[in-house]
């Protein structure tokens, strides 16, 4: 991926798992795939301890985008944390939509420790839609009226 | 106040080759609360541990942030450095610098500024850091052996030898797997049987070894040192106690035409039956599936006749209950079904058959007693065509990786024919011969130059009747891909070795991570290659990768080392990385309100109910607290909990905000 002065370099932040995702990437790494350096990774035990709040917070911080992802479904080192995952961004997605967030911005994905290059892949992908999309500054918008709110009472 | 220091590592130039390592530390020395920041070639080694030592005590530092390769390489050594410097070792955390960052990016100036953030979200997780304290659990000194082949066989009894119990399982009516039936091996070309049978026999009569035959992993519960496994003990329908192991049942069975498992399908056995004379234990067990009384409601000749009376039938399955401290999985791999291979045959023509079957041909236990000969009329090839690489390094068939093993048997097996048929001509089609290994080499030159077996290099397109001969045909590309074109007597594919049945639901069952091939994967493939992702689960043998008999020994006798170095502390020292319920005064308590919710979401039932009561002894409240024996740190109950009151050690609400914070606005 080239960086190209003119173009917008969207912010995106990845929350994924230590077990699957996060050792995936490791494992792009060990290969040398190359990707963009938009995505910056936070490391979660597993994807079921992703507090959603913590999207939101992203958002009204700056992010253009986010990933979530951690182990595919059967194959959580804890069981069954994925599934919480996969349940709560259903219902969050639909939370999402009706507040008004464009549901785009995120991807949830499900990338394991033999998945190096499709680790890669979801990156490149992910930072191509969100630059195609555009800066992302509603949810920033709300966030600090909301803040302002709240400090003048 | 926070006084943090930063240790940027070059990882030689791993990571300074694409990040400017020396600008990365003066942008952090910068940073609020940053103490001391200095960049080094190698932070892991002595001088660069050193460094970080010294820091710590002459600046006083509460927190330390290394950027360097991914924490799951040197978290550990580095949480050390730092405990024997005198600071909680939980106030050290992992920038991961090279695997996310400079084997990622291409050398500029957003690779260096991704590298400033990554530190610098790592800083502000340390300011809200706690110092933690290791918690201790004791261990159950006793190891589940899952599969008897030779690699389960030599674990236990390495195991069994340092002095601890095991409990070996087999799903097989005996141990012995895959290399019971083998005829010889390579590159000696000792006999299989007689170096393998000595060691059943002593598991069998080993006192510190429990062997459950016929015996299958139906649950895991717990953790390292603490497993909880539920065994399920497949109904023999023959009394272990009562039986002599006489062979009248076998011999009077009406069923006697169901293909032999142990002779690769070439013989039959009976519907009661021991899986060869040498098994272990040597008695038998009734095959469901076949069985004449329990497919059809009569018969019973096995009962009529046995003079112990041992039959019994319409016994169910038994669930076993253990705890175990460590398991050892040595589930080995299987041999790639033909189906695939419409061109060569295999199925269509009877005298095409695979490399295992021709290991039963060449044994002298097997169906023709070692003779060689056709499966379709039993007369003796004077021809014959090994192809190796049948279906491994053929993306096509999705198999691209090599199984290893089959250079070296494909070589062992022209070797027997030569020495079997000694009038006999022997061709090889092959890709490569990758004969990597001790004596190997040799002995691949010794079954051409000394044997006379004839290799083309090349692959065969087709395999197809004609007058009553095999032609086989393919080509030669060390003669520019000329045509070659042989009458052959007899085929034998080196199919690809393949992971076991049911190895997915396993490694699901156990949580252990897989490959995209279904073999189990190692927690490193260089440094940690007998342990899983999953502490206190160790891999062994061909269940890994395809594996030869000297690798898959010597993987197993280190899982065992594992398992035993495991076993030789009095207490386990566990992270505590776990789940907490938060205290407060009265009159709150705590803030969690009782609903329970992060119970139905713990995969693990580590939490419990805690009443708090008054003086007088009534309970005020009941509020969850979490058993920290039993909590693993998922951290899907703090995800549940609705009043923010159940958090996780180590990623706290608090220290990941305050990453997400950092991220976005440097």
């Amino acid at each position: 991926m080239d960086n190209n002065e003119s173009e917008f370099e969207p912010k995106i932040v990845a929350f994924v798992c230590n077990w699957c995702t996060y050792a995936g990437a490791d494992l792009t790494g060990t290969s040398r795939i190359k990707y963009a350096t938009n995505v910056k990774i936070v490391r979660f035990p597993c994807t079921g301890r992703i507090d959603f709040m913590l999207l939101l917070k992203a958002f009204a911080n700056g992010a253009d985008g986010i990933i979530v992802s951690g182990c595919h479904p059967n194959d959580c080192h804890y069981t069954s944390g994925n599934f919480h995952a996969r349940r709560r961004w259903i219902a969050f997605r639909h939370l999402l939509e009706i507040i008004g967030v464009d549901v785009r911005r995120i991807r949830f994905s499900w990338v394991s420790a033999a998945e190096g290059a499709k680790w890669g892949d979801l990156v490149n992908e992910t930072v191509a839609n969100i630059r195609e999309l555009g800066p992302y500054t509603e949810y920033t918008k709300v966030a600090q009226y909301v803040e302002k709110e709240d400090n003048n009472e | 106040m926070s006084k943090i220091g930063v240790f940027i590592c070059h990882c030689g130039e791993n990571i300074s080759a694409t990040v400017d390592c020396q600008r990365v530390a003066e942008e952090l020395s910068k940073v609020d609360g940053v103490a001391y920041s200095i960049d080094y070639k190698y932070m892991c080694s002595d001088p660069g541990q050193t460094l970080i030592k010294q820091a710590i005590k002459e600046h006083n530092l509460t927190g330390v942030v290394i950027g360097s390769c991914s924490p799951r390489m040197h978290e550990l050594t580095f949480r050390k450095t730092c405990a024997e410097a005198g600071l909680n070792p939980y106030m050290c955390e992992i920038a991961n610098l090279r695997e996310h960052c400079s084997w990622v990016h291409e050398k500029g100036e957003a690779t260096t500024e991704k590298a400033i953030s990554l530190v610098k979200m790592l800083v502000e997780k340390v300011k809200k850091d706690h110092p933690l304290t290791s918690i201790q659990v004791p261990i159950t000194k006793k190891a589940l052996v899952i599969g008897g082949g030779i690699a389960g066989i030599q674990a236990s009894l390495d195991i069994a030898n340092c002095g601890h119990q095991v409990i070996l399982i087999e799903k097989d009516p005996s141990i012995g797997g895959h290399m019971s039936q083998l005829s010889e091996t390579f590159p000696t070309l000792d006999c299989s049987q007689c170096i393998l049978t000595p060691r059943m026999v002593e598991v069998a009569q080993h006192p510190n070894i429990t062997l459950y035959t016929y015996a299958e992993l139906d649950s895991v519960d717990g953790s390292i040192g603490n497993f909880h496994v539920t065994i399920r003990l497949k109904a023999k329908s023959v009394d272990p106690k009562k039986c002599t192991g006489c062979g009248t049942c076998s011999s009077k069975c009406p069923q006697k035409k169901i293909p032999s498992e142990f002779n690769a399908g070439l013989g039959t056995r009976t519907a009661i039956y021991v899986p060869f004379p040498q098994a272990v234990p040597n008695k038998p067990v009734i095959d469901k599936e076949h069985c004449n009384y329990y497919q059809k409601g009569k018969c019973q000749l096995c009962k009529k006749v046995c003079p112990t009376d041992a039959i019994e039938f319409d016994k169910p399955d038994e669930l076993l209950k253990e705890d175990v401290g460590a398991i050892v999985v040595t589930t080995g791999f299987n041999v790639l079904k033909t189906d695939f291979f419409p061109e060569y045959g295999y199925g269509k023509y009877k005298d095409v058959i695979t490399g295992l079957q021709f290991e039963r041909l060449a044994s002298a236990s097997g169906p023709t007693l070692g003779e060689i000969r056709r499966p379709s009329d039993g007369q003796i090839p004077k021809k014959i065509v090994f192809v190796a690489c049948a279906g491994s390094r053929d993306p096509a068939k999705g198999i691209p990786y090599c199984s290893k093993i089959c250079c070296m048997y494909t070589a062992k097996h022209a070797m027997l024919y030569q020495h079997k048929v000694h009038d006999g001509e022997s061709y090889v089609f092959y890709m490569d011969v990758r004969a990597g290994g001790k004596n190997y080499e040799e002995f691949v030159r010794r079954a051409i130059e000394e044997d006379g077996v004839k290799y083309v290099r090349g692959r065969v397109a087709r395999v197809y009747e004609k007058d009553g001969k095999l032609i086989v045909k393919g080509a030669d590309t060390l003669l520019g891909g000329a045509p070659v074109e042989i009458e052959a007597d007899m085929v034998v594919l080196a199919t690809a070795g393949v992971s076991n049945n049911g190895a997915e639901q396993l490694a699901q069952k156990m949580h252990i991570s897989y490959d995209s091939y279904k073999f189990f994967a190692e927690a490193h493939p260089k440094l940690r290659p007998v342990e899983t992702n999953t502490a206190g689960i160790f891999l062994a043998g061909a269940c890994q990768a395809p594996k030869d008999i000297p690798d898959t020994v010597s993987g197993a006798s280190g899982a065992a080392v594992k398992v035993a170095g495991l076993f030789s502390q009095s207490m386990l020292v566990r992270e505590p990385l776990i789940a907490v319920v938060n205290r407060c005064a009265p009159p709150l308590f705590s803030t969690c309100v009782g609903c329970f919710m992060c119970e139905t979401a713990c995969p693990y039932h580590a939490i419990e109910h805690e009443e708090i009561k008054n003086r007088n002894g009534d309970v005020i409240k009941t509020v969850a607290k979490v058993n920290p024996g039993l909590c693993q740190g998922c951290g899907t109950c703090v995800a549940f909990c609705r009043s923010k009151s159940i958090d996780i050690q180590g990623y706290t609400n608090e220290e990941m905000y305050a990453e997400v914070v950092s991220l976005l606005n440097n």
